[in-house]
């Protein structure tokens, strides 16, 4: 690891005369099959919905003054700012956002018991916790709603033990549909910490702990912020996924109220047939995560510098 | 240790970590014993059995889902293949390719797949297909997997050759070997357990994947993953359990293979 | 090496995978409404083989078929409604004069429908009625009205599962209010919307495809539901009782239709007679619960269909209403009411 570390970062160039035809291929099918398409998206939203499904070659704002203005039933009230959208928006933001703290209590923790273990139990320990994100999400989706039914497993077990009287509903509410996505995107945030806190020198929490800091203390003030680049790289790796996520609000949440996935999902293949929406709300979406994600990349950026 | 504490300890860590496996695995757990189950309810315990793997083997739903199981094996090695293929040239140049202008656009648009939301590549890529008159079918599964496999076989790719040292190859052409021979007998032998990593974590990605094969899949194909969701949405039935316990110990083999193949990777990894 | 023999497996299998079209069928059916060993059959008597997806609601396949699936479907099974839309969408292929061996087979009365006149483009698979079920066990008063669902009594409350699709739920509503199908008035439509925004406090889910399984499984005490997959609820067990509610029901017949570029017409020509043979009607109503439109079925019947409460309103019930296809500025007004109630 000699070259680059050291010096002003000589980067090899044994295959510059043909860089470009190596990375061609996948820069034609991503682009082709990625870029056009999104693209594409973009210029659906801007177009009129054809009744019952598909679009009509016609320019206009509609599916942006759908997302933002409420008509009324009849579509002719005075146009007052839409709420039900944006609360979708909301709602999953704030559901993302729960599965994201859920994640975080659990999973540093986790990270740093992990990565202040020996080396091979630390590798005992990884495994063990990467073992579940290779298990299709389908299925360990589908298993933690069998898990947390009215008449399952949970409280079953619950009550022969006499803890409740009647099952406590899990099933169809937010709590599960946070549980499952903590549950889909746990390791995510796990393994970034765990990288972080392993590079992270205890010389310094020693030394605090000479000049009589409390334990805590030395946590909060000292190591927190040097494993911080960790932390909030699990944060978005958990956040990102979660504010798209499909499966956790249909089979958990009871498909009952919208989040965006659903709303989405809804207007190509349910019965809401409205293409442009789908397409705007989808733009909207996308440009969330690319904010959160440019903001992140600019930090990181700044970081090394 | 003036504090008189360990400041690699602090408690109910190890309880949280514990809680963290247990909500880890109490699910997959409880669905691979009731797998087991004898009874046609999966509320009710009837004693141990075999019947729903047989079932899945034998019974009425059996063709479905191993006309399911061929196609996302079959998708899923196709994808992963030609991605790993297309992933292995860029990497090399990527990370061979010295410094160039738009290095860094080239690395957002190659890990773009990664960025955009499942449902997002799923409408747009419908969309498109549609636009273009792309019939559906295993096609259309095939290419929207491909691209979002080569992030993933990307990554642990270019992770693998940035930790090789140029100079091996830079050896290799002061003996007059050319660029491909220098790459097929120096730096993919090294790179191999990159390689081996990348194909096996897109390989997993696409066997995975249920949104974006769901918007993309035409009349009467089937991935495993659709077939699944299909099923359970009308409830969970014990053969769902056992299918899914065979695809949990499916993914533990893979995941321990990999495990083992980076070990060996490791072994043999030169020193600087 | 290695690389290449996979790539070449994989390339092997793909081709096996798209082998040429001849000798198949493509069906879009709902879920569980067919049983595997009839379309085994088929295969059997006429070697084409058979592959089906299925939707869980007439919109689901509307949309779908817009959706780019259109051309690669044979055979779908909308719903009496449906019919008239995809009709007019242009999505049907016309079946000509004699094509179908076994037309004479239709029950007279199903022959001349509102919704496809001289049956041109369809043939009837099954009829039946959309109303509810209740537990039992946790209620046990009337059930015969359609408060159980819209204004329930305190123990169904937050028990309770609707279906998933706009034209079931919200005419079954509309019966509960009392104001016709495709209202344009607007305080009947604000009444509408009141309700359901009102309702869906008590409501538990929205599912169509897994009606049955939350009554079996308990997780619903009442439900929305077809009288004929109601009927398998409780012969799998539940204490489950199908209500014929003094506000009405909704009675629908599903019908096989020829698709417009239909990849294997002929077949599909020849799947649509097999489903007219008065003994695969018969083994299609003794799985799925409902009715056939089939003559000389009557004796093929499971007996336990003749009596079973969920085929036989009770003499004093009301008669049941089709779903009506709205304009589309009417059908406008009821998609924004889903929508704000789906929000």
């Amino acid at each position: 690891m000699a070259a680059g570390v050291g010096g002003g970062r000589t980067v090899s160039a044994t295959y510059a005369p043909i860089r470009a035809w190596l990375m061609a291929p996948s820069w034609l099918i991503i682009g082709f099959f990625l870029v056009l398409p999104v693209l594409l998206m973009l210029v659906y939203s801007f177009l009129t919905k054809e009744f019952r499904g598909g679009v009509i070659w016609d320019p206009t704002l509609a599916a942006y003054d759908q997302f933002l203005f409420d008509r009324g039933l009849f579509g002719d009230d005075p146009p007052k700012l839409q709420w039900a959208y944006i609360q979708i928006f909301a709602r999953s933001i704030a559901q993302a956002a729960g599965a994201t703290v859920f994640c975080l209590i659990i999973g540093f923790p986790t990270a740093f018991f992990i990565a202040t273990r020996a080396d091979n139990a630390k590798v005992i320990w990884l495994f063990l916790v990467t073992v579940p994100y290779w298990v299709n999400l389908l299925i360990r989706t589908v298993s933690m709603k069998f898990l947390i039914r009215d008449n399952g497993p949970l409280n079953e077990g619950l009550m022969a033990l006499g803890l409740i009287d009647a099952p406590f509903q899990l099933i169809n509410t937010n709590f599960a549909v946070q549980l499952g996505l903590f549950y889909s995107y746990l390791p995510f945030m796990v393994l970034p910490i765990y990288a972080a806190v392993e590079r992270y020198n205890f010389a310094l929490s020693e030394a605090a702990s000479d000049l009589y800091a409390p334990k805590w203390t030395i946590l909060r003030r000292i190591l927190i912020p040097v494993v911080m680049p960790g932390v909030i790289a699990g944060c978005i790796l958990v956040f990102v996924p979660s504010l798209g996520a499909f499966l956790a609000p249909d089979l958990l949440g009871g498909a009952k109220t919208f989040m965006i996935g659903s709303l989405i999902d809804e207007q190509f293949k349910g019965s809401a047939g409205n293409w442009p929406f789908g397409a705007a709300a989808s733009m909207i979406l996308l440009s969330m995560v690319l904010v959160v994600l440019t903001l992140y990349a600019r930090s990181q950026a700044k970081g090394q510098v | 240790m003036r504090g008189g504490f360990d400041v690699k300890h602090y408690t109910g860590f190890f309880a949280l970590t514990c809680l963290c496996l247990f909500i880890l695995y109490a699910p997959l757990i409880i669905v691979m014993i009731y797998s087991f189950n004898d009874s046609l309810s999966i509320t009710q315990w009837d004693g141990v059995s075999l019947r729903w793997y047989r079932d899945i083997f034998t019974g009425v739903e059996s063709e479905k889902f191993k006309l399911a199981a061929w196609n996302s094996l079959t998708i899923a090695i196709s994808a992963a293949s030609v991605a790993t293929v297309f992933a292995t040239a860029a990497a090399v140049g990527m990370i061979r390719g010295g410094n160039f202008r738009g290095k860094s656009a080239s690395f957002a648009l190659i890990s773009l797949p990664i960025m955009v939301p499942e449902i997002v590549t799923a409408v747009a890529t419908l969309i498109f297909f549609s636009a273009i008159g792309f019939k559906l079918g295993t096609l259309s599964i095939l290419v929207a997997h491909i691209v979002f496999c080569i992030p993933f076989a990307y990554l642990p790719i270019s992770a693998r050759l940035q930790g090789i040292e140029a100079s091996f190859e830079e050896a290799a052409q002061d003996l007059y070997a050319t660029r491909w021979q220098t790459f097929r007998h120096v730096l993919m032998p090294i790179m191999g357990p990159g390689i081996v990593s990348g194909f096996l974590l897109a390989f997993i990605i696409s066997l995975d994947d249920f949104i974006i094969t769901n918007f993309v899949k035409g009349s009467g194909v089937e991935t495993l993953p659709t077939a699944i969701f299909g099923a359970v949405k009308q409830g969970i039935k014990p053969n769902i359990m056992a299918l899914s316990t065979l695809l949990l110990l499916f993914s533990i083999l893979l995941v321990t293979c990999s495990y083992f193949i980076g070990k060996r990777g490791e072994a043999i990894q030169p020193k600087s | 090496m290695k690389m290449k023999t996979l790539l070449g497996a994989a390339a092997l299998a793909m081709l096996a995978g798209g082998a040429s079209a001849e000798g198949k069928l493509s069906i879009y059916h709902w879920f569980e409404y067919i049983p595997q060993e009839l379309l085994d059959k088929f295969t059997a008597e006429t070697g084409i083989e058979v592959t089906m997806d299925t939707y869980d609601s007439n919109e689901t396949l509307l949309a779908n078929l817009k959706a780019g699936k259109l051309g690669s479907y044979d055979v779908a099974v909308p719903g009496d409604y449906m019919v008239s839309i995809m009709k007019n969408e242009g999505m049907l292929d016309t079946i000509a004069d004699g094509e179908l061996a076994n037309i004479g087979n239709v029950e007279d009365k199903w022959m001349n429908v509102d919704f496809d006149p001289g049956r041109k483009h369809s043939i009837p698979y099954q009829w039946g009625s959309t109303s509810f079920m209740v537990n039992r066990d946790v209620y046990k008063g009337e059930i015969r009205t359609t408060d159980m669902i819209f204004n329930p009594p305190e123990e169904l409350k937050g028990k309770i599962n609707v279906l998933d699709t706009p034209g079931e739920t919200l005419v079954l509503a509309s019966m509960h209010l009392g104001i016709p199908q495709c209202s344009t008035d607007r305080d009947q439509l604000k009444a509408l919307d009141e309700l359901v925004q009102g309702a869906k406090a008590h409501w538990a889910s929205f599912n169509s495809d897994a009606a049955k399984d939350v009554l079996v499984s308990g997780d619903a005490a009442a439900g929305m539901i077809w009288n004929g997959f109601g009927q398998k609820a409780r012969l799998e067990g539940a204490n489950v009782e199908y209500s014929y509610p003094k506000e009405g029901y909704i009675v629908w017949m599903d019908n096989v239709v020829l698709l417009k570029d239909a990849p294997n017409r002929a077949n599909a020509i020849k799947f649509m007679d097999f489903l007219l043979e008065p003994e695969n009607a018969a083994a299609i109503t003794n799985f799925a619960r409902y009715t056939a439109g089939v003559k000389g079925v009557g004796p093929l019947l499971d007996p336990e269909l003749q009596t079973s409460p969920e085929q036989n309103p009770p003499a004093d019930a009301p008669a049941g209403s089709f779903v009506m296809v709205c304009d589309e500025a009417t059908q406008k007004v009821y998609d924004q009411i889903w929508t704000r109630l789906k929000q």
